[in-house]
């Protein structure tokens, strides 16, 4: 069998998509930004979540460390318990504080870490205890409408 | 009047359940005689060729004015809400979820699948698939199987070169003319689309697309009437039961795929 124009063609169609596929995982999806170096879990409870999902960012000063790996509800403690994978590169005092922020005013909820001052690092496992929940729209117009209502007695 | 018309639409349905079995068993057979067709490797890449390498310039262009088309749509709404910059994720996720797998196949239902099955069905009508078989040679495995595969390794190919062309048609027009800013463009993009959840999905979407229009075109073609009047039948059939069934299937898939977290 000899080796036609054909062939080549073909081979070409092929290469082009796969460098397709490649473009889009790469350049287009996130898959670059997961396995870029080694990871560590944290744990942390919040009282509530709000609208956080798994694959949320891990922001702190606003750079994405990492990423949220699993929610739970933890059912001695009746909190949500959020596994967070962290770039290994960034390690955090042990009196960090993960709030749940969200980005912009209706944008996606994600997790920052606010470093405190310890000299200890927080290592593998560990659990962050300075939480703060998402603030729930809700309980703030709520909170808002009680003020009003006392202002005005 | 009415016996007539009951005996017609019984007549209809009987025809109908007949032939989704005989497709059944065309498969099954296409699966049957793929080994053979793999050995002789050589009609795989020749259909390739007329199939998937012809078919890339319709798919390049179209996608790109897709994406260009997403580009503009996506700016005037998003610009209401004051979020330019998710234009990245919008066309992106629109692209590798939905407009890529399912328009790809479109084209290549219109492009090659009816080519296909004009071909086969001449095939037929000229009595070559009977010469074939006189000579013992298997038209299943010298005709049909290589041109399903061809199909099927084809399909998610284009439509990843669909996707990327529409990604890179969003950007011409929501960067380069328009002036979004082009990091949060990308990194907008890169975090609302998922490589397991978005591209996989839509990757498996399009494989499902490929067989389902590949085993249309090839048995609308294998089981026309041996006439001029029955080839055109048959193609016109392969374009409008290959959308559908593509439509249909899409549907279904996303309903199983995406079911919100």
């Amino acid at each position: 069998m000899k080796r036609t124009t054909l062939d080549l063609w073909v081979g070409l169609f092929v290469v082009a998509g796969f460098a397709a596929l490649t473009v889009l995982a790469l350049k287009v999806g996130n898959l670059s930004t997961y396995n870029t170096s080694e990871t560590y879990q944290l744990q942390a409870y919040f009282a509530n979540i709000g609208g956080l999902k798994s694959q949320a960012s891990i922001k702190s000063s606003g750079v994405l460390i990492g990423r949220v790996a699993q929610i739970s509800l933890d059912s001695d403690r009746y909190e949500a318990k959020v596994t967070m994978i962290i770039d290994k590169r960034y390690q955090f005092p042990k009196d960090t504080f993960a709030n749940i922020l969200t980005s912009g005013l209706l944008g996606e909820q994600y997790i920052g870490l606010i470093p405190g001052g310890e000299e200890a690092f927080l290592k593998a496992g560990d659990e962050i205890k300075h939480t703060q929940s998402a603030v729930v729209l809700e309980d703030l117009i709520s909170k808002f409408l009680y003020s009003k209502a006392e202002d005005s007695k | 009047m009415i016996v007539e018309n009951l005996r017609s639409l019984g007549h209809r349905i009987v025809n109908t359940v007949w032939r989704i079995g005989y497709a059944s068993r065309f498969f099954m057979l296409i699966l049957l005689y793929s080994g053979t067709s793999f050995r002789r490797f050589h009609l795989i890449i020749k259909e390739i060729f007329a199939s998937g390498v012809m078919s890339l310039i319709i798919i390049l262009v179209a996608g790109l004015f897709v994406g260009m088309v997403l580009g503009l749509q996506g700016y005037e709404t998003l610009k209401r809400y004051g979020a330019e910059s998710a234009l990245g994720s919008l066309v992106a996720l629109s692209l590798v979820r939905e407009l890529g797998p399912v328009l790809a196949a479109l084209l290549f239902a219109s492009r090659a699948g009816s080519a296909m099955t004009a071909e086969i069905g001449l095939m037929k009508a000229t009595e070559q698939i009977s010469a074939m078989a006189l000579m013992a040679i298997n038209p299943m495995a010298r005709l049909v199987a290589p041109r399903f595969w061809a199909g099927v390794i084809s399909v998610p190919l284009l439509t990843a070169l669909f996707s990327v062309m529409g990604v890179f048609g969003g950007y011409m027009v929501g960067v380069v003319l328009i002036g979004v800013d082009q990091g949060s463009f990308w990194s907008q993009m890169q975090a609302g689309v998922d490589f397991r959840y978005d591209i996989v999905n839509g990757m498996i979407k399009s494989f499902v697309f490929g067989v389902a229009v590949t085993v249309i075109a090839l048995f609308e073609g294998y089981d026309a009437p041996p006439t001029a009047e029955g080839v055109s039948g048959a193609t016109t059939r392969t374009v409008v039961q290959s959308s559908l069934a593509i439509l249909f299937l899409d549907f279904i898939l996303t309903a199983f795929m995406f079911q919100g977290e």
